[in-house]
């Protein structure tokens, strides 16, 4: 391979997030009328983004040295001072890795949402604008969808390409703003229950806890910028700068000097806490998923979240550069923290993504919580497996919810108004846009309560939500979550045993939670007659269950490219090429990143932890699923750990009662603070003051127009006056009579005549 | 001999006797004899001069001719305005002239 | 010795004739004795060896313009004009005026010691005076001549009828 000419394909890359963006602004300007065009262009941006994303990654893949150089597709873009900072796009080993899921897995939720948006059928005469459509109809937004996953889908491929940290919080605030604009996306929908979010609300919620983490990740990159003039990444992590960064100090009140790369490290670390809803910034994860089904999988579980991730394992050589820092600790104890947290609360949650919001939150945990302990390559590897298998779960559960939907449709007619999850069919539609919900009998679709059975009658979703399940919960060999978890494992054991101990009771309770959602749903015998009539027959359901599949496939292959060599029998025939290509990143950054010598106990923890865990979890609620038809009193069912766990359960129920907690702390003082300053502002102070200023000012132009009136005018009018009455008085001489000036003339003869007589000669 | 003086003073004497009667008199045609008065004491003056200084030359009776004829034409064209106020005014009292009055 | 004797009648005879000129209520009177002056004034000329010009002056003044004269006095008649009063209203500044107006000029001329030539008027005056007319004084008499003509002119214009 010539050093000098990089492969034709990379100058390809600019396409990558382009193509999707072209999607974007058609839709707005021009295809938005048609539903079906819509989501043909944003398919087909996507998918060509796909395919050349792979043709690159490959590329990138079979190079030897593209950890060492990297390709750049720079240019000098804004003048800062007397230099220019220069932005672009670079495909190195991890770019090159996330290229390979990103687009990918991208494409398949377009295709997904194609079906779910109900692309095709036709319009319903109920429905309304900003709320979701009847079964069979398509949703009146169906274009904007498109147009915002689109958007979307520039950002986050924008992201993984950048090579400057600028840029990339620009695709970062790009995805911020389409999470905002795509949780709310049916926002016309209001609930009776006060205690229950909107979907407005939610979108504003998630919007400001993630702006939170935002502001500081900025702070952190003005710090960074000041201490080295420049954010792009080949600057950055020269081993001479980040030498500079570990040694220079600054002093921080009440904690003495810290070392810059520090505190610049946790302050873009605390971007990532808002962005991968981390503790303590994890509250607008769940009340995500008050947005469509395709949303949560494409943001809150594949993409956005794992940008987060993304951003530290980027910046881990920053991270990393002071030995035994505080940064990397911090890390580590935030990650793993999380990682229970979330998982104990995901135990007593009955909305089936509500279940998986958790999860999410708590294997991000998983991830942090590796990068923290220093496994750059394992957690990488858990990012890229994680995508794939929790996108599966979510675009799963849409499925069910779909399924429940239909099944409602036919078990009631249209008697019952179903609320909480999708399908709201509003029978009085109030010209006010507001959707109400008719009194009577209110449906939750989404609700695990309400299931059961389904395996039987949605067989496609079933068995692929079931391989997300296992690979969520490390079942061995086959699914590729165990192989990423198990390393993440391997290296908390040989690191930092706490964290160890700590992700381990995690990853029980993982494949605990995991078997009680697949258990409530699809084991045993349905539990409503929603359930019952429950079903994958209509069409929308063939562009579901495809990518399903898809993702199934990977969802169990991907985690054998990272089979570690030194694994007993199956090591001798890996080559493990993933630990290839991210190690010899982590080499090139001058990171540490061998393969571990193989240890008995962490993979024993693995197996019997998640063998364990899904044993214990189908022990449990397999009465539960047996209950059979309840109807009205399915949620009635008193989940069988209520009373172990006595009171501890409504805690878990409720979260913590974290939101409680922020919105009393800090949401109402907020409000209190807008509101005094209004009252300074409007009633107390400034506006009088103002008011005061302008009446003072009027009654002195009155006075002067007063002056102007009798003084200025009255000198004016005066001097004509004058001049009138002069010219009145000197009137007189013009008599008219030719003998009277005559007489003048011979007075005035005489005169001069009598001077010159007299006169002294 | 008559002194030249004795002329002169005769002159002096009718023009103002004219004078008089030009910024005195109320009717129009008065007024025009006392112009014709004020050039025959002119005259007078001229032929005066003449006789007494430049006896060889006949400037002087010349210069008399011109102011009799301009004398002339000017009582006719006077005469003709009286008329024609009249018929227009009903009029020829100078008074009641005064359309200039400012 | 004569000469100053006639000097003194005529120059008395001109100047009574003169005031009551201008003093007359009559207007009719006041024309009669303009040509009672007229005649005074011609025999001045005479004694001023003038004789040319006191024969044009009795031909003209008292021939032409005093007729024209009593034709302008008789075409402007007023039916009761014996009792409108003469003089306006500043007739006494003015008397007051003229007099003090000859007053002045007799004091500038009395002092002077006038030149007197001693020539002789020539034999032939009048054809001198013919010959100078259209010699000498040629463009004189041609303006003068316009100038007749155009007051003949106008006078007609200006007192013709309108209809």
């Amino acid at each position: 391979m010539h050093e000098s000419s990089a492969p034709f394909i990379y100058n390809l890359t600019i396409l990558l997030p382009v193509l999707p963006f072209l999607a974007f602004v058609l839709i707005v300007l021009w295809a938005n009328r048609s539903k079906q065009l819509s989501a043909r262009l944003a398919m087909g941006g996507i998918g060509l983004s796909w395919l050349i994303g792979w043709a690159i990654a490959f590329t990138a893949f079979g190079a030897q040295d593209i950890a060492e150089n990297p390709f750049r597709m720079v240019r000098d873009w804004l003048p800062v001072g007397r230099a220019w900072q220069a932005f672009g796009f670079m495909i190195d080993p991890l770019s090159a890795l996330m290229l390979l899921m990103v687009p990918f897995v991208c494409f398949l939720i377009f295709v997904y949402s194609y079906g779910y948006m109900g692309v095709g059928k036709p319009a319903g005469a109920h429905d309304q604008r900003g709320a979701p459509a009847e079964p069979g109809h398509v949703d009146p937004l169906a274009s904007r969808f498109f147009a915002y996953i689109a958007l979307f889908a520039t950002g986050m491929i924008g992201l993984v390409l950048a090579d400057n940290l600028i840029l990339l919080l620009v695709f970062w605030e790009i995805m911020g703003l389409c999470s905002y604009l795509l949780i709310g996306f049916w926002f016309a929908r209001k609930y009776d229950d006060p205690k229950k979010i909107t979907p407005k609300e939610a979108g504003l919620k998630a919007f400001l806890t993630t702006r939170i983490g935002d502001t500081l990740m900025l702070a952190g990159m003005l710090l960074l910028f000041a201490q080295v003039g420049s954010l792009s990444f080949s600057e950055i992590f020269k081993p001479a700068t980040l030498e500079h960064l570990a040694t220079t100090t600054t002093n921080i009140i009440l904690i003495g000097p810290v070392p810059w790369a520090t505190l610049i490290a946790i302050l873009i670390f605390c971007g990532a806490i808002g962005k991968s809803a981390q503790f303590p910034l994890h509250v607008w994860l769940p009340d995500a998923m008050e947005g469509p089904t395709p949303v949560s999988a494409l943001i809150h579980a594949a993409t956005m979240v794992s940008a987060g991730v993304y951003l530290v394992i980027r910046t881990f050589p920053l991270m990393a550069a002071v030995e035994h820092g505080a940064a990397l600790q911090f890390i580590a104890f935030i990650g793993s923290f999380t990682a229970l947290f979330a998982a104990t609360i995901a135990l007593a949650q009955n909305d089936i993504k509500k279940v998986l919001a958790y999860s999410t939150i708590s294997q991000l945990g998983f991830m942090f919580a590796a990068l923290g302990i220093g496994a750059y390559v394992a957690a990488t590897f858990h990012l890229l497996t994680h995508a794939f298998f929790k996108a599966l779960l979510f675009l799963g559960s849409g499925s069910v919810i779909h399924g429940m939907e239909h099944g409602h449709h036919e078990g009631h007619g249209h008697g019952d108004t179903v609320t909480g999850g999708q399908g709201d069919v509003p029978h009085h539609a109030a010209p006010d846009h507001h959707v109400t919900v008719s009194p009577g009998h209110s449906f939750d679709p989404q609700d695990m309560r309400n299931m059961g059975g389904l395996f039987r009658r949605m067989p496609r979703t079933a068995w692929t939500f079931i391989i997300g399940g296992l690979a969520l919960a490390g079942f061995p060999l086959v699914t590729a979550g165990f192989w990423s978890k198990d390393e993440i494992l391997a290296d908390a054991w040989a690191h930092n045993q706490l964290v160890f101990a700590g992700l381990a009771v995690a990853a029980l309770l993982t494949a605990f939670y995991t078997a009680r959602q697949i258990v409530m749903t699809f084991f045993g015998a349905p539990r409503t007659a929603a359930a019952e009539h429950a079903s994958e027959h209509d069409s929308i359901f063939q562009w579901m269950t495809i990518p399903l599949m898809a993702l199934a496939v990977f969802a169990i292959a991907f985690g054998w490219f990272g089979i570690p060599t030194t694994f007993p029998v199956l090591g001798q025939l890996s080559s493990n090429p993933f630990h290839h290509l991210i190690g010899g990143l982590a080499e090139a950054l001058h990171l540490e990143a061998k393969e571990l010598p193989f240890s008995a106990v962490p993979l024993l923890t693995s197996v019997v932890v998640a063998l364990g865990g899904l044993f214990l979890g189908w022990l449990v609620y397999r009465g539960v699923a047996q209950i059979g038809q309840r109807g009205e009193d399915a949620l009635q069912l008193r989940d069988p750990l209520a009373r172990p766990l006595g009171r501890v359960y409504p805690v878990l129920q409720n979260k913590y009662y974290f939101d409680e907690f922020y919105s009393k702390v800090f949401v109402k003082g907020v409000q209190r603070l807008a509101n005094w300053l209004f009252r300074f502002d409007d009633v107390w102070v400034i506006d009088p003051v103002v008011d005061g200023v302008g009446k003072v000012w009027r009654r002195i132009s009155d006075w002067g127009q007063a002056f102007d009136e009798r003084i200025v005018d009255g000198i004016v009018n005066g001097i004509g006056a004058l001049t009138a009455a002069v010219a009145s008085a000197a009137r007189v001489i013009q008599t008219g009579r030719a003998q009277n000036y005559l007489l003048v003339g011979l007075v005035a003869v005489s005169v001069l005549l009598g001077v010159f007589l007299v006169a002294p000669k | 001999m008559v002194p030249l003086t004795w002329y002169l003073i005769l002159a002096a004497a009718l023009f103002c006797i004219g004078l008089f009667g030009v910024l005195a008199r109320k009717n129009a045609v008065a007024v025009l004899m006392g112009v014709e008065l004020m050039l025959n004491a002119v005259n007078i003056n001229l032929l005066a001069f003449w006789r007494y200084t430049a006896l060889g030359q006949l400037v002087g009776q010349a210069f008399a001719v011109f102011v009799i004829t301009v004398a002339a034409a000017e009582a006719a064209v006077g005469v003709a305005l009286f008329i024609a106020i009249y018929r227009q005014r009903d009029t020829v009292n100078v008074e009641e002239l005064d359309d200039m009055k400012g | 010795m004569e000469e100053q004797i006639f000097f003194v009648l005529l120059g008395l005879l001109t100047l009574a004739a003169a005031l009551l000129v201008v003093t007359t209520r009559n207007l009719l009177h006041s024309a009669l004795w303009l040509i009672v002056a007229f005649f005074g004034i011609a025999g001045i000329f005479i004694l001023l060896h003038a004789e040319f010009l006191a024969v044009v002056q009795v031909l003209i003044y008292v021939g032409a313009i005093s007729t024209l004269i009593i034709f302008a006095i008789m075409l402007t008649r007023r039916i009761m004009d014996q009792q409108q009063p003469r003089f306006n209203s500043q007739w006494g500044v003015v008397g007051g005026f003229a007099a003090l107006l000859f007053v002045g000029l007799a004091a500038v001329v009395t002092p002077v010691v006038w030149p007197v030539a001693t020539g002789a008027l020539p034999a032939d005056a009048i054809q001198q005076l013919g010959a100078d007319f259209v010699g000498v004084y040629a463009v004189p008499f041609e303006v003068a001549s316009v100038l007749l003509v155009t007051a003949m002119i106008g006078a007609i214009i200006i007192a013709r009828e309108r209809e």
